[in-house]
């Protein structure tokens, strides 16, 4: 059982949330994620860790309401708490001193980006970062970010804020003005992946992605979250979940992810019949379950 | 053979039927499920033994002076001596004479291959079929968990080193219970959120309930094992940071063989096909057959046809499975005949009982996409059977120009597993073998590292429960001496 310390919006359906973890938070690496389990029902997800903090012994984790499971867990609050936290899982990031390192943020992918963000700054690279969202209210992470970055430039989809447009049209801007870019870092939703690929790759700039399938154990013991990395199956979980770009195959990854839409939709719809009592439901098992737990987690 | 019947046994026999009279006694069926009423739940299949049954059961054995059962049992059950007592009526003191041996009676009466150890060596097999011992196994230990009060078992006295074991299934497990009944303390580290492994993630309800495993581990837990879940050692936490900051004076690895190995073939990444370590991980562990009261979803399988490539257990759980999912046609594709196949002769049975077909002699070469990213089927070719390989069985020869094309919807790979490598990475100076699987002396199961020991799959690569099971008490055995003996590595 991990209890929830803090819990806060930073945008509408965007929560982070402070976990008492103190063997995740000893070893957590950026680029690591952990996987969770709500409650005795819930199905395992994985999750974002936006930072760690081995001294209090708790890792930061930032989730976006999706399906029922997001939504159910952005429904809890500090001293609630979560049955299974599990990592930290994948490989950390790899940190060296590239020179100047671009880093993309779109969306919630923002939060996978920024701890990365922050390495690659003390490894004595200068860090430009990009980060994007669909509108003014959906920006997270700025304040964090620019602390950590040498520049930092923003867009939105509808230009509610800062310039309008997309992280890709920031890139672009960068290498038509001649900056050197000796690694891009791009994290956030698929096609925003992809066009950054397809755009680096003409410019020949290493370019790193950090993949989200669907996972179960998040071990390698399952292979769901197989991806198809230069023609070849590779596990997000063991292998990634970071990739070169230039080599994975995003259509399979989009297919892939789509697999269970038809179930994951009767799911959901379920919960917003009935969401208060659902809530309920799983904060009062995990209360008893919490008394009654007789092995340490 | 009638010599050997013959032989006087050392103790007066409290069985009161004549040797002759034993082999008269036709071995007892075990109550099941009717095939077509189980063929669509997950409940249990078989249903256990009554009283009476067992006692008629345990008459038929002929009390051999030299037990080959025992002898061929990778723990050494004192199989003679257990069946005695149940003709005895003592079934308390049956279950506790296996539990001398084995922590874990109630799963290998259910799901290890009896026919490769004990009941295959069992002398009236020659002439009859063997004595069921494991229905009696499961019998006895069926009825210690309805009778026997956990509450206070005897404790040994503590020796005051601390092992840590590393994996939950059933070597780390079956070590666990071996190494508290020494008196050590012992804590078991899981990653899943369930404990026991394989027993748990990869053998069905319907052969192996949970509700059975929870009561072996509440076993375990009573007699002062502690379990800690959700920790990826490796990850979580390091084999030398466990011996270094937490205190372990000795580690046990038995971590199993997680990797599933896929066929490399065209199509491998369409929606529709899994390996069975997923689509059994999403049943057993998730409790996917149970959506929507489980949140984790399964694909729709009523109607369709559903293959499951390979020929083991791990191939029967995952067809039979998918049948109880209410899969149209569901049916097995083995390159080689049914002889080879590696699987318990009981799960072949059950399953051809249910419908499951096979299609031996044949392998899919090519999944085929529907045009939008899901499985549409499967072309494949038909196998003869060559020259034996390393495995003793004749080696399936591709037959040129026989290819042909199966309509499929979900296709599931069973052909095996490879070793997980986040142990072996994380730990320095552990010496692997060329298949990054463990090296461990087979008998002491001492790995490279000084205090480090492991076990079952991990070293072996896929094998069975009670081999495991058999690594997990030569393990346990080695760590105590290592822990109450000073000597070299």
């Amino acid at each position: 059982m991990f209890k929830i310390l803090l819990a806060e919006f930073l945008a509408p359906g965007i929560k982070r949330f402070e976990i008492e973890a103190p063997r995740i938070a000893r070893k957590q690496k950026p680029g690591q994620f952990v996987i969770l389990r709500l409650y005795e029902q819930g199905e395992r997800i994985p999750v974002t860790i936006e930072h760690s903090d081995p001294e209090r012994g708790t890792i930061r984790i930032v989730v976006q309401s999706i399906g029922k499971t997001t939504n159910l867990l952005n429904s809890l609050n500090a001293g609630d708490s979560i049955l299974d936290v599990v990592g930290p899982l994948g490989k950390p990031s790899h940190i060296e001193k590239f020179g100047t390192v671009v880093v993309m943020g779109g969306g919630v992918g923002t939060a996978m980006a920024y701890p990365t963000a922050v390495a690659f700054k003390q490894a004595g690279n200068r860090v430009i970062s990009i980060v994007g969202a669909r509108n003014k209210e959906l920006v997270i992470l700025e304040k964090e970010l620019r602390a950590v970055s040498d520049s930092l430039m923003l867009t939105t989809d509808d230009g509610s804020y800062a310039d309008k447009g997309f992280v890709t049209d920031k890139l672009r801007q960068l290498i038509d003005n001649g900056v050197r870019i000796d690694l891009v870092l791009a994290i956030g939703p698929i096609p925003m992946m992809r066009a950054v690929a397809e755009m680096t790759r003409k410019e020949h700039i290493h370019t790193v992605v950090s993949l989200n399938p669907i996972m179960i154990d998040g071990t390698g013991m399952c292979g769901g979250c197989r991806v198809l990395i230069e023609g070849k199956s590779e596990f997000a979980c063991v292998d990634g979940p970071e990739f070169d770009a230039h080599k994975v195959d995003f259509a399979v990854l989009v297919q892939r992810n789509s697999m269970y839409r038809a179930a994951e939709q009767k799911s959901m719809e379920a919960f917003q019949r009935d969401t208060a009592s659902q809530i309920e439901a799983v904060r009062a098992e995990n209360k008893g379950a919490c008394a009654a737990q007789g092995d340490r987690r | 053979m009638s010599d050997t019947i013959k032989q006087p046994t050392k103790q007066p026999s409290l069985n009161p039927l004549p040797l002759k009279e034993r082999m008269k006694v036709p071995r007892q069926h075990m109550l099941e499920q009717p095939p077509l009423v189980r063929a669509t739940n997950f409940t249990e299949v078989n249903l256990g033994y009554s009283e009476e049954l067992a006692r008629q059961e345990a008459l038929r054995c002929l009390e051999c002076a030299k037990p080959v059962c025992v002898t061929d049992c990778p723990v050494g059950v004192k199989v003679k001596e257990f069946v005695q007592l149940i003709v005895a009526g003592d079934y308390l003191a049956a279950a506790a004479k296996i539990r001398e041996d084995n922590v874990l009676p109630a799963i290998t009466g259910r799901v290890c291959p009896q026919e490769d150890h004990c009941e295959g060596g069992c002398l009236m097999g020659k002439k009859v079929q063997p004595l069921g011992i494991g229905y009696l196994e499961r019998f006895v230990a069926d009825y210690e968990q309805r009778h026997l009060d956990t509450g206070n078992l005897p404790k040994a006295m503590p020796t005051g080193k601390k092992v840590a074991i590393v994996g939950s299934g059933p070597s780390g497990l079956t070590a666990a219970g071996d190494l508290i009944q020494k008196g050590h303390q012992v804590h078991v580290f899981e990653a899943l959120h369930e404990i026991g492994g394989v027993l748990v993630y990869g053998i069905p309800e319907f052969r192996l309930p949970k509700q059975i495993i929870r009561q072996q581990v509440d076993y375990m837990r009573a007699m002062g094992v502690v379990f800690e879940t959700d920790v990826v050692v490796g990850r979580t936490v390091t084999i030398d940071e466990l011996m270094e900051n937490e205190g372990y004076d000795a580690v046990f690895i038995g971590t199993g063989a997680g990797l599933p190995q896929f066929m490399g073939i065209p199509g491998e990444h369409l929606n529709g096909v899994y390996s069975a370590n997923e689509f059994l991980t999403r049943i057993n562990l998730m409790h996917a057959y149970e959506f929507p009261k489980y949140d984790e979803p399964m694909i729709d399988f009523r109607g369709k046809n559903v293959a499951v490539i390979g020929g083991g257990n791990t191939a029967l759980d995952a067809i039979r499975s998918a049948l109880r999912l209410g899969a149209g046609k569901a049916f097995i594709l083995y390159r080689r005949s049914e002889a080879e196949m590696p699987a318990r002769i009981e799960e072949v049975k059950h399953a051809q009982q249910e419908g499951i077909e096979f299609q031996v002699l044949a392998a899919p070469i090519e999944f085929l996409d529907d045009g939008k990213g899901w499985l549409a089927g499967a072309r494949c070719q038909k196998m003869a059977l060559g020259e034996p390989d390393a495995s003793g069985r004749r080696r399936p020869v591709p037959i040129e120009g026989s290819e042909y094309e199966i309509p499929l919807a979900v296709a599931v790979i069973a052909i095996g597993t490879s070793a997980n490598p986040i142990v072996q990475s994380t730990t320095p100076g552990l010496e692997t073998n060329k298949r990054n699987y463990i090296n461990a002396d087979p008998l002491t199961q001492r790995t490279s590292r000084k205090g480090v020991f492991a076990g079952g799959d991990i070293v072996t690569g896929s094998a069975t429960v009670i081999l495991a099971m058999g690594a997990g008490r030569r393990a346990a055995k080695s760590i105590h001496e290592y822990l109450t003996t000073p000597g070299p590595w």
